[in-house]
């Protein structure tokens, strides 16, 4: 173990080099401290990830590195080299001559990221205008461009309008527009943040391919470690505006060596993790806010492991390995963090069906057209159990939550019953006891919490409206569901927008257990939230489902956590499960291609490389579903002639497993051979949602 | 465990199985409690308080109010009184603001004149304000027909210029207070509608209102309970926009004599109207300064609605 002051000297040739960067943003006069020390390298053709939760300023990083700042942010000390030049001391004109020819930024939304009225062609044509080519040429070099980054029949693509692309082939060409000037140095900022597992794949795969091709730096901001452990060379860990480890992807995550990194890691179930193995690490503590002072250990306040010498003293670079560094005094100790506790909890599943969804349909009608969201949907599952319910955005899950919870009314003929008895459409016309059973906790706690209400207002209505209790007994009864989420009396009397994303969601499921409900449907209740405070979620709705016994509908796109918490799995595509089957038969290997290919796009923080089967395409318009079996169009191991004709009934592979399809078992386990030419993205042919 | 900073001690911990270690700890907003509340209240209050707008409009309004309620408090001289300068005298000499044809004093008249104004436009907005919040939120929230052939109704009452409206009503119903309040009142319903419709259709979006629904919650109480206090904001921001063109619209229908009462009581637009044409004989003052004061209370009413909305998204 050595100990030097800085990590490797900044060199001359790195593709961009930040040393020592400090910077704060004014707010309302006062400067708040966002970055305290930021260093690290980016060498020429290497791919450089930065983690770390919300708040810790590698945003700001990754934005600084292209000296895009906004009007109050102020670079207090430091430098950004990119080349052998330095940014911080660059004039105007200098900047917009080294954003237009040596780097470029692909944002996180690329809805945001184009113009909305113009046609793609020409956008991507500006950016080689830019760079001083005529308009001729640059419709050419565009074309080129969009050839470049896969996207099928690039021609009919430059005359659309960005509203026409689905958001994975707008990225592409987003990414287009960001190659144009062949840059030293790409930055991504959470490229594949709000698209889906199996469009993030696609994206993830061109960059991966494009990197061959180039000889770009990738800096690439996430905060999906299986992205960046999938994606990157190096990676640096951020924590409160400084790097507090960094070193090879397959160092930092399979050998992590700072308090933060360990806790991080340890947050998100791994190695296929289940609810009966462990509990999730949660690290106590929130994250210091943005300007606090912090003038030794950015970690100390959570640190398992800190001691006085880490509030008197700054923690010095200690080297590892080779290039694995991390900035702690107590590097030997590292495995004195505690692990999280083996599971106590048995989770009974019981015997008894709770909820029944008996050939559930629903149509909706748009424009006069019929746009089936849901088409025979059965399913149902019993007390104590935990149904995941997985699928891409706009396969029906959603839809399939608000029919059960009696928001939409079901088409005629399904029937949706609660042990066994049929339940009326609407919510206003079921019984009492139907609407107390059935609650909801929803993806966004912002969205979900009348922001006019107190805490305290929120549950107490919940606990009237649906147990008829009233008085100082409902108050009482507010104050226990409170105290079972870890919420304290304080916390009752402030409004949602005063509460952590954590504390919401807590609040979110407090009013969701206010009636005592026998099922939850929980949809995509961590996806807001950093990975730390998700397993306290997790956590928190493992523990309660076992104290009350209450089932679970759990939808979510993240797979690890569907396979961490789930009993059964459900998978949807367009409004029809496809499969459904116990989590254990769902990871043995015999699958319906769409989950095959829905499990293969995870980037997985373990490391694990597997070829991905591509899903090409996106899916398509409810309002017009293809003929036969409706995943024929994008199925990897479509039969000619059969699947484009004929739906194939749901069958059993195995007790309790069954699927919607009509390979057989011999041919759905073949390998699969990925052809070359199998990544093209195609263009919508309906731009109607 | 014993070095984990942070008072962990002071929360309860219902979890079970030993989970000391794995245990969340609930976050806490930094400025957490009902401080936290009421300073962002303080917040926007500082800034209200501290706009220049805000204050200039407050004192211009105010001044307004005091005449209204109390005239004799800031005028010697009587609505009707015939002063002693005579009629058509010069303002800054023998009075303030000169007398006017029929020999009244400019300053009194002005003074008197301040509570028609101001007892019409508060009560024609307060009206037009109800309405209009009850039937955006109505249509915002259950959209489908009702919402249709609400919208085509206020299209229509819209699409008719003011005046006329003015004429219609004047000669269906005759001049009277009640009948220029509900005219004006009348005329901003659909625009106010139209603004508290469209925050109810985003916030009947959210999913606190989908959740109210599960709970089996019925319309009237999603609408008043859970909406309402999402809009109030807007609302208060319309009263006082509406105020300001209340106002104005009071002062324009007093000018073309669409109100009751007598042409010889104090009033803004009406003795504009009376004065107006001594303005070819040099006469300016008998209605310029009645027709800028109708100006201040525009631009006073407006300079708090803008700083109350800028307030309100600081």
């Amino acid at each position: 173990m050595t100990t030097i002051e800085e990590p490797a000297a900044p060199s001359q040739t790195a593709a961009l080099s930040i040393d020592g960067l400090e910077m704060s943003y004014i707010v309302r006069g006062t400067p708040r401290k966002v970055l305290r020390g930021v260093t690290f390298d980016v060498r020429p053709g290497e791919a450089y990830g930065l983690v770390g939760e919300s708040g810790c300023g590698k945003s700001t990083t990754a934005y600084a590195a292209l000296r895009y700042l906004p009007s109050n942010g102020v670079i207090d000390a430091g430098t950004v080299t990119s080349g052998g030049e330095e940014l911080t001391s660059m004039s105007a004109r200098q900047l917009r001559e080294f954003r237009a020819k040596r780097a470029s930024m692909v944002f996180q939304d690329p809805v945001q990221a184009v113009n909305p009225v113009l046609k793609i062609g020409r956008q991507v044509a500006e950016a080689f205008v830019v760079m001083g080519q005529s308009k001729k040429e640059a419709e050419k070099s565009a074309l080129h461009a969009l050839e470049r980054v896969r996207i099928a029949a690039p021609r009919s693509v430059m005359e659309r309008y960005p509203h026409q692309l689905s958001g994975g082939m707008l990225q592409r060409v987003v990414i287009a527009m960001g190659l144009a000037c062949d840059p030293t140095l790409l930055v991504l900022d959470e490229p594949t943040t709000g698209l889906d597992a199996t469009v993030e794949a696609e994206v993830l795969d061109l960059v991966r391919d494009l990197r061959s091709e180039l000889n770009s730096a990738i800096l690439l901001i996430a905060h999906n470690l299986g992205v960046i452990r999938t994606m990157c060379d190096r990676v640096g860990v951020m924590y409160a505006g400084r790097v507090v480890e960094e070193g090879s992807v397959d160092e930092v995550f399979d050998n992590p060596s700072h308090p933060y990194t360990k806790g991080l890691l340890n947050s998100i179930p791994r190695h296929g993790l289940r609810k009966t193995d462990r509990q999730l690490f949660a690290i106590p503590g929130t994250a210091p806010q943005i300007g606090a002072d912090l003038p030794t250990c950015v970690y100390i306040d959570r640190c398992p492991i800190s001691t006085d010498v880490c509030r008197t003293e700054v923690p010095p670079i200690v080297q590892r390995s080779d290039g694995h560094w991390t900035r702690c005094h107590h590097e030997d100790r590292i495995a004195d963090v505690p692990e999280p506790d083996e599971s106590a909890i048995k989770y009974d599943v019981g015997t008894e069906q709770i909820i029944g969804v008996n050939g559930v349909s629903k149509t909706f009608r748009q424009r006069g057209h019929d746009v089936p969201a849901l088409v025979g949907v059965d399913f149902g599952f019993a007390e104590g159990e935990t149904l995941g319910l997985v699928g891409e955005s706009g396969s029906g899950k959603s839809t399939l939550a608000k029919t059960m919870l009696g928001v939409h009314a079901a088409d005629e003929g399904g029937t949706i019953t609660l042990r066994g008895r049929v339940m009326a459409d609407k919510a206003t016309a079921r019984r009492e006891e139907s609407v107390r059973a059935l609650s909801m906790i929803f993806q966004n706690p912002d969205s979900a919490l009348n922001r006019a209400w107190t805490v305290r207002r929120i549950l107490e209505r919940s606990v009237v409206k649906l147990t008829g209790v009233k008085g100082a007994a409902a108050d009482k009864r507010v104050e226990e569901i409170a105290a079972a989420m870890q919420l304290t009396p304080r916390h009752l009397d402030m409004r949602p927008r005063q509460l952590s994303g954590g504390l919401k969601q807590r609040v979110a499921i407090a009013r969701a257990f206010a009636g005592n409900p026998e099922v939850v449907v929980c949809d995509e209740p961590t996806s807001a939230l950093d990975v730390s405070v998700q397993a306290a979620i997790l956590n928190l709705l493992a523990q309660l489902q076992n104290d009350e016994r209450t089932s679970y509908m759990f939808i979510s796109h993240d797979i690890g956590v569907v396979r961490y918490l789930a009993d059964r799995i459900a998978v949807m595509y367009l409004g029809r499960i496809m499969e459904i089957g116990s989590t254990a038969s769902m990871f043995e290997g015999t699958n319906h291609p769409y989950t095959e290919a829905l499990l293969s796009a995870v980037p997985s923080v373990d490391g694990i490389a597997e070829d991905r089967i591509p899903l090409t395409g996106s899916i398509p318009s409810p309002a017009n579903p293809p003929s036969g079996c409706v995943f024929h169009t994008r199925c990897h191991r479509a039969i000619a002639g059969l699947c484009e004709v004929t739906e194939p009934e749901i069958r059993e592979l195995s007790p309790g497993h069954s699927i919607k399809c009509h390979l057989t078992v011999e041919q759905l386990n073949e390998p699969f051979e990925i052809a070359p030419d199998a990544d093209l993205a195609t263009p919508v042919d309906d731009p109607t949602p | 465990m014993s070095d984990v900073p942070g008072a962990r001690g002071a929360i309860p911990q219902p979890v079970s199985g030993g989970a000391a270690a794995a245990a969340p700890v609930p976050a806490v907003a930094s400025d957490g409690g009902k401080a936290g509340r009421n300073q962002i209240r303080r917040e926007q209050r500082r800034v209200l308080f501290t706009s220049p707008a805000f204050v200039v409009g407050c004192l211009i309004v105010g001044f307004w109010v005091l005449a209204a309620i109390a005239p004799g408090l800031l005028t010697s001289a009587g609505e009707k009184e015939f002063v002693e300068a005579g009629n058509n005298s010069r303002p800054f000499g023998e009075t303030w603001l000169g007398t006017d044809s029929t020999g009244w004093d400019v300053y009194a008249r002005i003074i008197y004149g301040a509570r028609p104004i101001l007892i019409v436009a508060p009560i024609a907005t307060a009206l037009a304000i109800v309405v209009g919040t009850l039937l955006g939120l109505i249509m915002g929230y259950y959209r489908g027909w009702v919402d249709e052939v609400l919208s085509r109704v206020l299209e229509a009452i819209l699409s008719i210029p003011v005046i006329l409206m003015a004429i219609l009503v004047v000669t269906t119903f005759g001049k009277s207070t009640p009948i220029i309040v509900g005219t004006i009142a009348l005329l901003f319903v659909p625009a106010i509608t139209r603004t508290i419709r469209s925050a109810a259709i985003s916030e009947s979006d959210l999913d606190y209102v989908t959740s109210a629904k599960m709970r089996g919650e019925n319309g009237l109480y999603i609408v008043s309970r859970e909406i309402l206090p999402n809009v109030v904001g807007l609302v208060v921001v319309e009263l006082t926009v509406r105020l300001g063109y209340a106002v104005f619209t009071y002062a324009t229908l007093a000018f073309l004599g669409f109100i009751g009462g007598s042409v010889t009581d104090a009033d803004w637009g009406v003795d504009v109207a009376q004065q107006f044409n001594q303005i070819v004989n040099d006469r300016w003052w008998s209605s310029i300064f009645p027709a800028t004061a109708i100006a201040t209370l525009v631009i006073g009413v407006n300079l708090i609605a803008d700083s109350i909305d800028k307030a309100l998204k600081s």
